[in-house]
């Protein structure tokens, strides 16, 4: 008898290191969590080109992570894109002429938003919109302008 | 002539074993109902194929981690991404070594044992014993074995990932100093639930099937004498092992191609 009951009891905690095991692969290691803690308050900004950005990706200040993007939109009417992101509540301090900037880590890396703070005396809040935006470089573009300044530069000079 | 009648004879036992495994199968479904009445028996089961797989498939998984996080790292390296290490060995792990692994240690470990385990009550007498006590075998012997098979290998599947992550984990962020935001973030963003990891676990859940179809059949159909157990062993290992490396594929590009 003593033995059964060991026997269920083992069973019983390989079964639970199972399922425990896929919740931890479902929250940490995949975008499961990512929809449960979008705890913030979100801000908009319109950009004329978001380039590779995607939903969850980071939103940072110099270089922290304060948040991701939520939700990415076309406006039809101004004919820009709007990106919203949700910016961790304890991040409240900042400007409301912060400009947001789309940048992307290391030469191939994931694209992010990098917020730059300004000096404004008002703070962000939910449903705030950043005016001052710039926006991703699309490699092709400016490998596009370079070889057209390089011909041009080349027919002035013969 | 006679060559030609060997090759037929050997593809109509082939295909009669086939037949065999398949009536088999169908059996042992359909004794799995009243397998509901008798949960010690599954317990049990359980109990000798998934808690004793645990030890080699943490300690499997672990290394496996371990390794991914090392090679990745020194190929990414070159590019300046090692940030995307958690990416790599997260998607590796639960897309493809996480089910296939485990189930090719499974085979070895939980497979070979039912089908000597089976096999041996054959010879032994033990199945036909149970037949004429009016006590149907399929029932009572092979059913709950197939189904703790089944139930166990997608967890030990899982147990394997999730240890790998953290054996590339120690690695990557531990050892090779890989930030360790960029670790789990990109993590989080590349790796999606419904696509990556629910797929990872129907894999599994097949490769049970598969595996432990395979085990508990050879064993019920093995020849009744010692060399014929021995060899029923063997012949679960290598066809279960070439099964799962086989419908990995199959199931990969079903899952993940553009096939």
């Amino acid at each position: 008898m003593q033995n059964t009951r060991l026997v269920e009891t083992l069973v019983g905690i390989f079964v639970a290191a199972g399922f425990a095991a896929l919740f931890m692969l479902a929250m940490k290691v995949s975008n499961l969590n990512a929809f449960s803690n979008v705890e913030g308050y979100e801000v908009s900004a319109k950009f004329d080109n978001i380039g590779g950005l995607k939903e969850l990706s980071p939103v940072s200040v110099s270089g922290v992570r304060i948040g991701r993007v939520t939700s990415i939109a076309f406006d039809q009417e101004s004919y820009l894109a709007v990106v919203t992101m949700t910016i961790d509540p304890k991040y409240n301090r900042l400007p409301t002429d912060t400009s947001a900037s789309i940048f992307t880590s290391g030469l191939l890396g994931e694209q992010y938003i990098g917020f730059e703070p300004g000096g404004e005396e008002a703070f962000l809040k939910e449903g705030d919109i950043i005016s001052l935006t710039q926006s991703a470089m699309v490699m092709e573009q400016i490998i596009g302008q370079f070889l057209f300044s390089k011909a041009s530069e080349g027919s002035k000079t013969e | 002539m006679n060559s030609l009648q060997q090759l037929g004879h050997g593809a109509l036992t082939a295909f009669q074993r086939l037949g065999r495994a398949h009536l088999f199968l169908f059996a042992i479904l359909a004794g799995l109902p009243s397998l509901l009445l008798r949960l010690r028996l599954l317990i049990q089961q359980i109990f000798s194929v998934g808690v004793l797989s645990l030890v080699i498939t943490v300690v499997a998984g672990l290394f496996v981690g371990m390794v991914l996080g090392l090679q990745g790292y020194n190929t990414l390296v070159d590019f300046g991404a090692e940030d995307s290490l958690g990416v790599m060995v997260a998607l590796s792990l639960v897309r493809e070594l996480g089910p296939v692994v485990a189930a090719l240690l499974f085979a070895g470990r939980a497979g070979s044992a039912l089908t000597a385990e089976i096999g041996l009550m054959k010879a032994t007498e033990q199945l036909s014993g149970m037949e004429m006590m009016a006590v149907d075998p399929l029932k009572r012997v092979i059913a709950p074995r197939f189904l703790a098979g089944v139930l166990s290998l997608p967890l030990l599947a899982a147990i394997f990932s999730a240890v790998g992550v953290m054996g590339g984990y120690f690695v990557g962020v531990g050892l090779l100093g890989v930030d360790e935001g960029a670790f789990w973030s990109q993590m989080q963003s590349r790796v999606d639930f419904d696509e990556d990891i629910m797929n990872g676990v129907i894999k599994s859940i097949v490769f049970g099937v598969v595996v432990t179809w395979i085990a508990v059949f050879e064993g019920y159909d093995a020849v009744p004498t010692s060399a014929g157990v021995s060899r029923a062993t063997t012949r679960t290992v290598v066809y279960a092992s070439l099964a799962v490396l086989g419908l990995d594929f199959v199931l990969t590009a079903l899952m993940f191609g553009e096939i």
